[in-house]
C-alpha cells in the first residue's frame, strides 16, 4: 500500500499543505473564493464557449498579445503582494519585535517576488506588447508561426501556474531569485521549493524561446514591401534586438537549470564542491543569461518611449539612425558584462577591470538614446497625455538609476556595495523606472488600438502620480541604507535608528498600492465610459506608424491590402499624401484556423512539471507521453488554413467606412 | 495604374505620385527554414554550455578514472563512422526527394534511421559499460560533464529518429507534397547539425580526452 501511494503521489503528502500557516490559509481562502466567483460569473454569463473559441484557441497575434498582458497584470498583483508583505515586515521587525513573517516564509517571499516580477510580469507584458504591436507596425497579417504563438503563451501560463501552485501546495524556493548553489542543491534545499522554481522556469522558458524565434522570423521575413530594415519603426527595431537576445540567451538558462536539475534529481556533480564540481560555474552561466535578460526587458520599453515621444511631440524621432545603432550596440555589449554581477568572486584585477569598463561603456549608447528623446521634445509641441507623462518620468528616474549603475560598475565601489540595499535600490530604479514605466506608457498608448476606446485620463493621472511618488519613497531610502552598509534579504534589524528608512519605504509601497488600485479603477471606469471614450478613427493620437492606419480594434486580417512603405513614419506620410482607403477590389485573404492544441500542450506540461516536482514518476511518464502524442498528432493535421472570402472582407471594410462617415 | 485612389501627392498638390498599398495578393516568404535555422542555433548554444561545462570540469576526476582510462577510441571510431555515414545517406534521400522519387527516398531514410539507431546502440553500450564499472555520471565532475554532453547529443539523435519515423509515415500517407518536403529539409538540417556537433564531441571529448 505505501508503495502504491508513493507511485501515485511521490513525496506529496497531506503535510505538504500549509494548514499551519494562518497567512497562507487566509490567502488561499481569498484566492479560492475569488476564483469561484470568477468561474461563477463566467458560467452565469455563459462565456465559456466564447472564451474557448475566441480567445484560448485563438492564433490571432492581437488576441494572444492581449492575453499575455492580462497574465502579466494578474501576476503583477501577486508579485506586488509579496513586495508589500516584505515592506511591512521590514517596517516593524526591529529589536525584540520579530515581525509577522518567520525567516523561512520571508525567504520564499523575496524569491517568489523576484521570479514572478521578472518572468511572469515583465516578460509576458513585453512579449504581449511585441505580439500585439509589432506585426501591425510592419504591415503583416500575423506572425510567422501563428500556432507556435498560441503554444508559447500557454507554456508561459503553465509556468506561472506552477509558481502559483507552490503557494498552497508545498513551498517555493528560499534561495533568492537566481537559486545559486550550494544553497539550491539537494542537501541544503531538500524540499520541493527549488524544483518548483526549476520546472516553472523551464516550461515557461520553452514558450519564451519559441516566441523569440517566432517574432524574429516575423520581423525578418514579413515586413511590408518597401520597409527596408532602416525604415522599420523603432519599436520594431527594439523588438528585433530583444528577440535576438532571447534566442541567444534563453538556451543558456535552459542548460544551466537542466544542470541544476540533474544535480538535484540524479546526483551529478556540476555544482557540488565535494566531487570536483564548481558552483561558480552556475553563477557565470546564470548571469550570461541574466544580464542580456535585463536588456530583453528594457529594449522594448525604449522602443515604446521612442514611439510615444515622436507621437506626442508631433515630430519625427530625433536621430533615428543613432537610435538604431545604439540599440544594436547595447544588444552586443549586453553579452560582455555578465561578470559585474560577481566582482567579489575573485577573478583578479584585470578581469574585473575589463567587465567594469564594458559595463560603463553601455551607458554611452543609453545616454545617446536619452539625448535623442530630449532633442525630439526640444521645440516639439509636447502634449502631456498619459503615455507622455510616463515617458518624462522615465527619463528622470532612469537617469538616476543609470548613474547608480555606473557607480556599481566600479569594482572597488562594488566590493562595499555588493549584496547591499544599494544594489536592490539600483535595479528597482532601472526596472521600475525603465521597464514598468514603459509598459504603462505602452498600455495607455496602444489600449485604444486594442479595444477601440481610450483609457480614462483622471484615473490614469492618479495612477501615474501615486506610482511615481511611491517609487521615490520606496526606493530612495534603500539607497541610503545600502550606503550605510545594510545588506539585502534581511527579515529583522537590530539597529532601531534604521527604522525611519524602512518606514519611509513602507509608505512608498503603500502609495504604489494605491497606484495599482487606481490602475484597476482606470480599467473599470474606462470600460464603463467606453461609449464616451470611443475612438472611431483608429488614430486617436495622430500617430505616425502603420498600426494607426487600420481600425481600432483591427480586423482579424489587420490590413485589407498589404501597405507599401516609402519612408519612416509610414502612416504619417500616408496622411500627408492624403491617402484614401480603397473601398473595393478586395481579395480573399489566407487565414490560419484556430486550434486547441496549444492549450492542451500547456495543460499537459503543467501536469508534467507538477509530477516531476513531487516525484510522481508514473504521472510524469504518462503526461510526457501524452505531450508527445498530442504534439505528433498535431503534425498530421495539414488543413490549417482557410480563405476569408473577398465578400467578408468587403463587409468588414464597408462597416468601417460607414463608421468613419458617421463621425466626420 | 488601375487603382487611382491610391496614388497620391503631398497635400493633394502636384508632385511625385506614390502608391501606398498593394492591390494584389502579397505572398510573404515562408519563414519555416529560417525559423528552424534560428532554433538550431539556439540549440547550438545549449551544446556550447555543455562544452563549456566540460571545459571547466573535464579534468576534475575527484579520485575517479581519467578520460584516458575509460574512453575507448575504437568504439568511438565505429560510432563516428555510423553517424557520418547517416548524414551522407540523408543527403541521398534529399537528392531523391528533389527528383520526386518517393520510394527510393523512403529507402534512404530507412538506411539513415538504421545507421542512427546503430550509433545509439554503440553509445548506450558504452554508457552501460561505464555505469556497470561504477563510473556513472555521479562518480566525478569529469564523468558528469562527459555523460551530460554525450548524452544530450544522444537524446537529440533519439528525437531525430522519432521524427524520421513520423515523417516517413506522413510521406507514405500524403506523398511528397510541399509541406512534407519542407519538413524533410528541416529534419535534414537537424540531422546534419547533430553531425557537426558530434565532430566537436569527438575531437574535444574523445580525442583530447584520451591524452594523458
Amino acid at each position: 500500500m505505501p508503495d502504491l501511494t508513493k507511485l501515485l503521489f511521490g513525496r506529496l503528502t497531506l503535510e505538504s499543505l500549509p494548514f499551519h500557516e494562518p497567512i497562507l490559509v487566509g490567502t488561499f481562502a481569498v484566492v479560492a473564493l475569488g476564483g469561484i466567483a470568477l468561474l461563477g460569473v463566467i458560467t452565469y454569463y455563459r462565456l465559456w464557449g466564447y472564451l474557448w473559441r475566441e480567445w484560448f484557441t485563438s492564433i490571432d497575434h492581437k488576441k494572444i498579445g492581449i492575453m499575455y498582458m492580462i497574465l502579466g497584470f494578474v501576476m503583477l498583483l501577486r508579485g506586488f503582494s509579496d513586495a508589500i508583505m516584505m515592506r511591512a515586515q521590514q517596517a516593524i521587525a526591529f529589536g525584540d519585535n520579530m515581525g509577522y513573517l518567520p525567516p523561512e516564509h520571508y525567504d520564499q517571499i523575496f524569491t517568489a517576488h523576484g521570479v514572478i516580477m521578472i518572468f511572469f510580469v515583465a516578460m509576458p507584458m513585453v512579449t504581449g506588447l511585441m505580439n500585439f504591436v509589432m506585426p501591425l507596425q510592419i504591415g503583416a497579417r500575423d506572425v510567422a508561426f501563428p500556432f507556435l504563438n498560441n503554444f508559447s503563451f500557454w507554456m508561459t501560463v503553465a509556468g506561472a501556474l506552477l509558481v502559483m501552485a507552490s503557494l498552497f501546495i508545498g513551498e517555493f524556493a528560499r534561495t533568492g531569485w537566481l537559486a545559486y548553489p550550494p544553497l539550491s542543491d539537494i542537501v541544503s534545499s531538500p524540499d520541493a521549493g527549488v524544483d518548483y522554481y526549476i520546472w516553472a522556469l523551464q516550461i515557461a522558458g520553452v514558450g519564451t524561446l519559441l516566441s523569440g524565434i517566432n517574432l524574429l522570423v516575423t520581423i525578418v521575413k514579413m515586413r511590408a514591401p518597401g520597409m527596408t530594415i532602416m525604415k522599420m519603426p523603432v519599436f520594431t527595431w527594439t523588438a528585433l534586438c530583444t528577440n535576438v537576445l532571447i534566442v541567444a540567451a534563453f538556451p543558456v538558462l535552459t542548460a544551466v537549470l537542466a544542470m541544476l536539475a540533474l544535480d538535484r534529481y540524479v546526483g551529478t556533480n556540476f555544482f557540488t564542491t565535494a566531487s570536483g564540481g564548481n558552483a561558480m560555474m552556475y553563477i557565470n552561466f546564470i548571469w550570461i543569461w541574466g544580464h542580456p535578460e535585463v536588456y530583453i526587458l528594457v529594449l522594448p520599453a525604449f522602443g515604446i518611449y521612442s514611439e510615444v515621444t515622436a507621437t506626442f511631440c508631433r515630430k519625427p524621432l530625433f536621430g533615428y539612425a543613432s537610435m538604431v545603432y545604439a540599440t544594436v550596440v547595447i544588444t552586443v555589449l549586453s553579452y560582455l558584462v555578465w561578470l559585474h554581477h560577481f566582482f567579489t568572486m575573485g577573478s583578479g584585477a584585470s578581469v574585473n577591470s575589463f567587465f567594469g569598463i564594458t559595463t560603463m561603456i553601455i551607458s554611452i549608447p543609453t545616454g545617446a538614446k536619452i539625448f535623442n528623446w530630449l532633442f525630439t521634445m526640444y521645440r516639439g509641441r509636447v502634449e502631456f497625455e498619459i503615455p507622455m507623462m510616463w515617458t518624462v518620468a522615465f527619463m528622470v528616474t532612469f537617469v538616476i538609476g543609470g548613474m547608480t549603475g555606473v557607480l556599481l560598475a566600479v569594482p572597488p565601489a562594488d566590493f562595499s556595495l555588493h549584496n547591499s540595499l544599494f544594489l536592490v535600490a539600483h535595479f528597482h530604479n532601472v526596472i521600475i523606472g525603465g521597464v514598468l514605466f514603459g509598459l504603462f506608457a505602452g498600455i495607455n498608448y496602444w489600449f485604444p488600438k486594442a479595444f477601440g476606446f481610450r483609457l480614462d485620463r483622471f484615473w490614469g493621472k492618479c495612477s501615474f502620480w501615486l506610482w511615481v511618488i511611491g517609487f521615490y519613497f520606496a526606493f530612495m531610502p534603500l539607497y541610503v541604507m545600502g550606503l550605510m552598509g545594510v545588506t539585502r534579504r534581511l527579515n529583522h534589524f537590530d539597529d532601531p535608528s534604521l527604522r525611519i528608512w524602512t518606514l519611509l519605504a513602507a509608505f512608498g509601497a503603500f502609495l504604489i498600492l494605491l497606484g495599482i488600485a487606481c490602475t484597476i479603477m482606470q480599467f473599470y471606469v474606462s470600460f464603463r465610459r467606453r461609449v464616451e471614450l470611443r475612438d472611431v478613427t483608429g488614430d486617436p493620437w495622430h500617430g505616425r506608424t502603420l498600426e494607426w492606419s487600420t481600425s481600432s480594434p483591427p480586423p482579424p486580417y489587420n490590413f485589407a491590402f498589404t501597405p507599401r512603405i516609402h519612408d519612416h513614419d509610414a502612416w504619417w506620410m500616408m496622411k500627408k499624401y492624403r491617402y484614401e482607403r480603397p473601398l473595393d477590389g478586395f481579395l480573399p485573404i489566407h487565414m490560419p484556423h484556430n486550434t486547441g492544441t496549444g492549450f492542451v500542450l500547456g495543460a499537459l506540461s503543467f501536469v508534467f512539471g507538477f509530477a516531476m516536482i513531487w516525484y510522481m514518476w508514473l504521472l510524469a511518464a504518462l503526461s510526457f507521453l501524452a505531450i508527445l502524442v498530442v504534439g505528433i498528432t498535431h503534425t498530421f493535421n495539414y488543413e490549417r488554413e482557410y480563405y476569408l472570402s473577398a465578400d467578408e472582407v468587403r463587409r468588414v471594410e464597408q462597416s468601417r467606412t460607414e463608421l468613419l462617415a458617421s463621425h466626420v | 495604374m488601375s487603382d487611382m485612389s491610391s496614388t497620391m501627392t503631398p497635400d493633394g498638390g502636384p508632385g511625385e505620385k506614390l502608391l501606398f498599398h498593394e492591390a494584389r495578393d502579397v505572398h510573404t516568404a515562408n519563414g519555416t527554414l529560417l525559423g528552424f535555422w534560428v532554433y538550431l542555433m539556439s540549440d547550438c548554444l545549449i551544446f556550447a554550455c555543455l562544452f563549456a561545462a566540460y571545459g571547466v570540469l573535464g579534468r576534475e576526476y575527484a579520485g575517479g578514472p581519467t578520460g584516458a582510462e575509460v574512453l575507448e577510441l575504437p568504439t568511438v571510431a565505429l560510432n563516428t563512422t555510423l553517424l557520418l555515414l547517416s548524414s551522407i545517406t540523408y543527403g541521398f534521400a534529399v537528392l531523391e526527394m528533389q527528383r520526386d522519387r518517393k520510394n527510393p527516398m523512403l529507402a534512404w531514410l530507412v538506411v539513415t534511421g538504421l545507421l542512427g539507431a546503430g550509433f545509439l546502440t554503440v553509445e548506450l553500450r558504452e554508457f552501460a559499460h561505464l555505469i556497470a564499472e561504477g563510473n556513472g555520471p555521479q562518480r566525478s565532475a569529469f564523468l558528469t560533464s562527459f555523460f551530460s554532453l554525450v548524452g544530450t547529443h544522444g537524446l537529440h539523435v533519439t528525437c531525430g529518429i522519432l521524427w524520421l519515423i513520423v515523417l516517413m509515415v506522413q510521406v507514405m500517407r500524403k506523398g511528397l507534397i510541399h509541406a512534407n518536403k519542407r519538413r524533410l529539409l528541416c529534419l535534414s538540417m537537424f540531422w546534419h547539425f547533430l553531425d557537426v556537433v558530434w565532430v566537436g564531441v569527438f575531437s574535444f571529448v574523445y580525442l583530447m580526452g584520451v591524452l594523458p
